[in-house]
């Protein structure tokens, strides 16, 4: 079992639990991950794609637990490791970039520092061997003049820099699973591109899978092997990028991309979704997405809708995908 | 100096802003970071100017000197509807202010906490004494309507708001005062996707309507492709190529604008990225490069590009660039 898969989330839950209530914020997300392969995670904000995130690398805020559900990792669960077993699990089998690069990097330690801290932690290199390595890293993510750079703070480098400095340090154990958490969102396009290109380049360097979580569907078109669509902390669509672009089955997923400014310089106007996002404290019964539908059917208010499996391993939680599938079939069968 | 011509709501000419680099014990001036270096155009009645580039480039501090919003100009000129905007005396000023409006980009922290939607929105009405009394009331109803909100959102403070609402009470407050000209800076940058399609529909509803002039400042192309007729492409304080939309994007002229938009994601997994990648990053305004700005990071920099500074021309109709390579 897991086997084939380096990473298995099935139905994991997790909640913060508030003076408000219980957020649910991530609420039955059920994914795959094989090695060497690139996941992306859309969705808007609220929709919990950094929170399962989080819920792997077990960092959440103190107020959020994982309710239930297992994350597997070469067939172990995650969850229940211990907290000595974590802090070997983080950095050394799956590491984390975050948004920020501003804020992400301690200010008052040199880069090298920072590097060679995770590096020493969990390989038994000396000193000097981590230095090494730690300028090896840096040279490895194009960080020009190394032996300078290691010497300085964060404060000392731009925006782009301190993301691949960031991305170096995630890497300097080689881990079997990169989690990037909207590694593009803050830098300009320009930069945008670079950092996009090292990634793409790294990973067919050293073979990592990497989880890209973000809300620009132009970052991970071309990038992503497999892309799992959430809304209201539950996985609208699964699918390859394909499906997800140009066959989309969940009426969420429709909307998305017809709400975005076309590239072709159509002036038409745009096809916005009603409704505002939904509000986590106060989830409705049936589907999460119904409030904002327009082909919102009665069964879509009472009852949440179940995997409709398309071929391919392409699925969509959506009532009108259930209905559809159920009427080709029936279509056949009475032919 | 620019002659003025009807056509042109506001005419900027040679706009220069410098900051002062403060250091030392006295706090004396030790530098200046040139945040807007030069920057001319023209935008006609009833169009939408879109002004695009990195972060540090100088766009929304174009946007903020034009308003005379941050203090004096450090050069050139601000034509709006034929007059100087740095000329006029306070009062002046003061209700001219009401023709020319801003929207900032986060709807969090542009409105105050403290005071209910209707007094947002209906403050400045009140202040500049545009409507009677009596009709007070529904005129800011007829306002918030039109922006999408209901009459009984008046009585309600921001934090109840999501960010795509508040957005909107933003637009009803710089649209109160019927202005003919509004800086949108970045209004959809801080918006999910799918709120932002129902700002940028929005904007141009009320543009139609009242003939509105926007100037469009973002660093999100594909939306400033949607909703501009002209753009204009800025690095390090200064315009580096300007044109109608379709020529910007269709024929990019400047080696900055090509490896901009060629860095542009492109949602559609089968759409080949020919991507130019820029080394390296954008160098500091306060201590630029000589020459082209541009020319540390450009891919066809030659000698003469290092050393003398290009000007702009016009190369099509209307499609100016600052570059040597056009150079006839």
């Amino acid at each position: 079992m897991g086997e084939e898969y380096i990473l298995q989330v099935k139905d994991l839950h997790t909640s913060f639990f508030t003076d408000s209530g219980e957020v649910k914020a991530v609420n039955g997300v059920t994914f795959n991950l094989a090695p060497g392969k690139i996941l992306g995670i859309v969705g808007e904000s609220g929709s919990g794609k950094s929170v399962t995130a989080y819920s792997i690398m077990q960092i959440l805020a103190s107020t959020g637990r994982i309710v239930s559900g297992e994350v597997l990792y070469k067939g172990q669960d995650i969850t229940k490791f211990d907290k000595k077993q974590m802090k070997g699990f983080r950095g050394k089998c799956c590491s984390i970039i975050f948004q920020d690069p501003m804020t992400s990097l301690n200010p008052v330690f040199t880069i090298g520092n920072q590097l060679m801290e995770a590096i020493l932690l969990h390989t038994d290199k000396d000193k000097k061997q981590a230095k090494d390595r730690a300028i090896e890293m840096l040279e490895l993510v194009g960080v020009n003049e190394p032996q300078k750079r290691i010497k300085q703070y964060p404060h000392e480098l731009s925006g782009g820099m301190r993301q691949r400095v960031m991305i170096a340090m995630a890497l300097a154990c080689e881990p079997d699973i990169l989690i990037a958490d909207e590694p593009t969102t803050a830098l300009d396009v320009t930069i945008q591109a670079q950092i996009l290109e090292l990634m793409q380049e790294l990973q067919k360097k050293l073979g990592m899978a990497i989880i890209m979580v973000t809300h620009d569907l132009g970052v991970i078109a071309d990038m992503c092997d497999e892309i799992i669509v959430m809304y209201g902390g539950r996985v609208c669509e699964r699918g390859t990028a394909e499906d997800i672009f140009y066959r989309p089955a969940h009426e969420y997923t429709k909307g998305l991309l017809r709400s975005i400014p076309k590239a072709d310089g159509s002036k038409e106007r745009l096809v916005p979704i009603a409704g505002t996002p939904i509000n986590l404290l106060n989830m409705p019964k049936g589907c999460a997405f119904c409030a904002r539908c327009d082909e919102a059917m009665k069964i879509c208010l009472t009852e949440v809708p179940p995997q409709v499996q398309m071929p391919d391993g392409h699925y969509s939680c959506c009532w009108l995908a259930y209905k559809q599938l159920y009427e080709a079939q029936k279509g056949e069968s009475a032919r | 100096m620019v002659t003025y011509d009807p056509q042109y709501i506001l005419m900027v000419d040679e706009l220069k802003k410098y900051f002062p680099i403060k250091g030392g014990m006295m706090s004396k001036a030790v530098g200046q970071v040139k945040a807007v270096d030069g920057v001319t155009f023209n935008l006609k009645r009833g169009t939408t100017m879109g002004l695009v580039g990195e972060s540090g480039c100088g766009k929304t501090t174009t946007g903020r000197t034009i308003l005379r919003l941050s203090g004096e100009k450090t050069g050139g000129q601000v034509l709006f509807n034929g007059k100087e905007v740095y000329d006029l005396s306070k009062k002046e000023m003061r209700a001219l202010r009401t023709k020319m409006q801003i929207i900032f980009q986060d709807p969090f922290s542009s409105l105050s906490p403290r005071l209910p939607v209707g007094e947002i929105i209906g403050e400045a009405v009140r202040e500049h004494d545009l409507v009677s009394k009596a009709e007070f009331n529904d005129y800011i109803d007829t306002v918030m309507d039109e922006c999408g909100l209901q009459p009984f959102h008046k009585a309600r403070y921001p934090h109840e708001f999501s960010g795509g609402q508040r957005q909107r009470i933003c637009i009803a407050r710089a649209l109160a005062l019927n202005p003919e000209f509004i800086v949108c800076d970045e209004p959809v940058s801080a918006l999910d996707v799918s709120i932002q399609a129902q700002i940028i529909n929005l904007l141009k509803s009320l543009q139609r309507q009242r003939n509105l002039t926007y100037l469009f400042i973002s660093h999100d192309l594909s939306v400033v492709e949607h909703i501009s007729d002209v753009v204009g492409v800025m690095y390090l304080g200064n315009l580096v190529e300007y044109g109608r939309t379709e020529d910007i994007f269709r024929n990019p002229l400047h080696p900055y604008t090509k490896a901009l938009f060629s860095a542009i994601p492109i949602p559609d997994p089968k759409a080949k990225m020919n991507r130019i990648v820029l080394e390296g990053t954008i160098p500091s305004p306060a201590n630029p490069p000589s020459g082209c700005k541009f020319h540390t990071r450009c891919a066809n920099c030659t000698q003469r590009c290092k050393e003398e500074a290009p000007v702009q021309r016009e190369v099509e109709d209307g499609h100016y660039v600052v570059c040597h390579l056009y150079d006839k």
